[in-house]
């Protein structure tokens, strides 16, 4: 049986892990490396991680990182952050990434996704939507560099667009619940699910594991992305790397898949 | 000492990693002369069939491993479309594959697939061990593996069938015939069961 995915997301800011509020107050919660070792510990089903100082400062990624971090994974690796052109794309392919996660570029030139799509296969293309909704309408939009610039443009077309384009995955990702750990923008979801049929992950608002069985119980196969669940324990959010034992996500499934 | 076959497709840092970590040595071949004294292969894959198949072809190894594997009897396994490549043909090309094992590569049924997203088939699937073979040591329906494919290999001889999992329809996860093997998951990115499987591999 296939199962849907639940994956944590961890940032990277000079050089140490972080978490977020709303994109903002990124707290120090410690090693990538580390980090990297516990959760293959734990076998989880993937990694996903966003280096928020290449994206924000338009710097190149930190390869030599990126390196360190892919030889310890021991599960699928996505990387996303400061990833502009083909070539760096490539390179960071060839460190031993699965995915490539772009987001900003994508936004300001969708025709990179078909370009790197062409290189490295659809499959290891993800494009992360940051939503935020706006205005007396409360209209989702698309933001970029780290949350910084509304580009206005409306999520729920771009997802389309991007599948067209070659993406292999969407990955939204709500800046209005980052961090906040009240559950997941499920109205957002259901739409964008509802225009694409590419694999699709959702990050932004887990708080437990039954935020993230609502979603699968609504989605089936998805992948669930969360932060703050991951790292923080407690309600005084104390920095304890932490992921559901086998037994648990059985439970989990069981309840809610 | 294992072979990794370097034709520019596949996760080769990983196959690496796992066997560093095992204190098993590997070496990456890239071209002819890599190939001397080669006593055990892995042939990755990722993407087009065609794509793979003409890489192989480029990379110049192709008639020697074909040697290696058919005359000299070396234990090759090959993953992903490495697999794929094993068979006679697949749908996703019009290039021939190796033909190891009697097969075709076929599109899956999406029509038989219930969830939104229909293709690829990606995450994490149990396998189901439906004969005893040395590579399945310690393994078994609760072991879990990465999967990420369109297409699936499927035996004219049943008999080669090793392992089966189930993707909207049942199919083969795992093939063997004299000294081939093939697996569509990626054990490099599976966890403790597929260090186990990669250790197995070695330990052949």
């Amino acid at each position: 049986m296939l199962r849907p995915r639940i994956i944590p997301c961890l940032l990277i800011h000079n050089k140490g892990l972080v978490k977020t509020v709303q994109f903002k107050e990124p707290k120090y919660v410690g090693d990538p490396i580390n980090a990297v070792k516990i959760f293959n510990e734990k076998e989880v089903d993937e990694l996903i991680v966003v280096d928020i100082d290449a994206t924000a400062k338009r710097i190149e990624p930190d390869y030599h990182l990126i390196e360190k971090m892919a030889i310890e994974c021991r599960m699928p690796f996505c990387y996303g952050g400061g990833i502009k052109t083909v070539e760096q794309a490539k390179r960071i392919f060839g460190l031993g990434v699965e995915k490539i996660a772009i987001s900003s570029i994508a936004v300001e030139n969708p025709s990179l996704i078909t370009k790197i799509a062409e290189k490295v296969g659809n499959q290891s293309v993800v494009v992360v939507m940051d939503v935020k909704k706006k205005g007396l309408f409360n209209k989702y939009e698309i933001f970029i560099n780290n949350g910084l610039k509304n580009t206005g443009i409306d999520p729920i077309a771009f997802a389309v667009k991007a599948q067209k384009l070659g993406a292999g995955e969407i990955v939204i990702n709500n800046i209005d619940n980052d961090g906040l750990m009240k559950g997941f923008d499920e109205t957002l979801i259901k739409k964008i699910r509802e225009v694409t049929n590419i694999p699709l992950t959702v990050m932004g608002g887990a708080g437990n594991l039954d935020d993230v069985g609502s979603i699968i119980r609504q989605h089936g196969i998805i992948g669930v992305s969360a932060g703050s669940l991951f790292v923080f324990k407690g309600k005084f959010r104390a920095v304890l790397i932490n992921y559901p034992t086998l037994e648990e996500k059985e439970m989990l499934l069981e309840k809610y898949f | 000492m294992i072979t990794i076959i370097d034709y520019g497709l596949g996760n080769i840092r990983a196959f690496v990693n796992v066997y560093d970590r095992l204190n098993i040595k590997t070496k990456v071949a890239k071209n002819i002369k890599d190939l001397e004294g080669v006593n055990k292969i892995i042939l990755p894959g990722v993407g087009h069939f065609d794509y793979a198949m003409q890489s192989l072809e480029n990379s110049g190894m192709k008639e020697r491993i074909n040697d290696l594997v058919l005359n000299e009897k070396t234990p090759v396994i090959g993953i992903c479309v490495g697999m794929q490549m094993m068979s006679n043909r697949s749908d996703e090309g019009k290039l021939s594959g190796l033909g190891w094992i009697d097969g075709e590569v076929k599109l899956f049924d999406e029509s038989k697939i219930n969830y939104k997203t229909k293709l690829p088939h990606m995450g994490w699937n149990d396998i189901e061990p439906v004969k005893d073979n040395k590579l399945l040591d310690g393994l078994n329906t609760n072991s879990r593996f990465y999967f990420l494919h369109s297409y699936y290999f499927r035996c004219n001889d049943k008999s080669n069938i090793i392992a089966e999992t189930i993707y909207g329809e049942k199919f083969a996860s795992a093939v063997y015939k004299d000294n081939i093997y093939g697996i569509q998951f990626h054990p490099e990115k599976s966890h403790s069961a597929g260090i186990r499987l990669l250790k197995n591999f070695a330990e052949l």
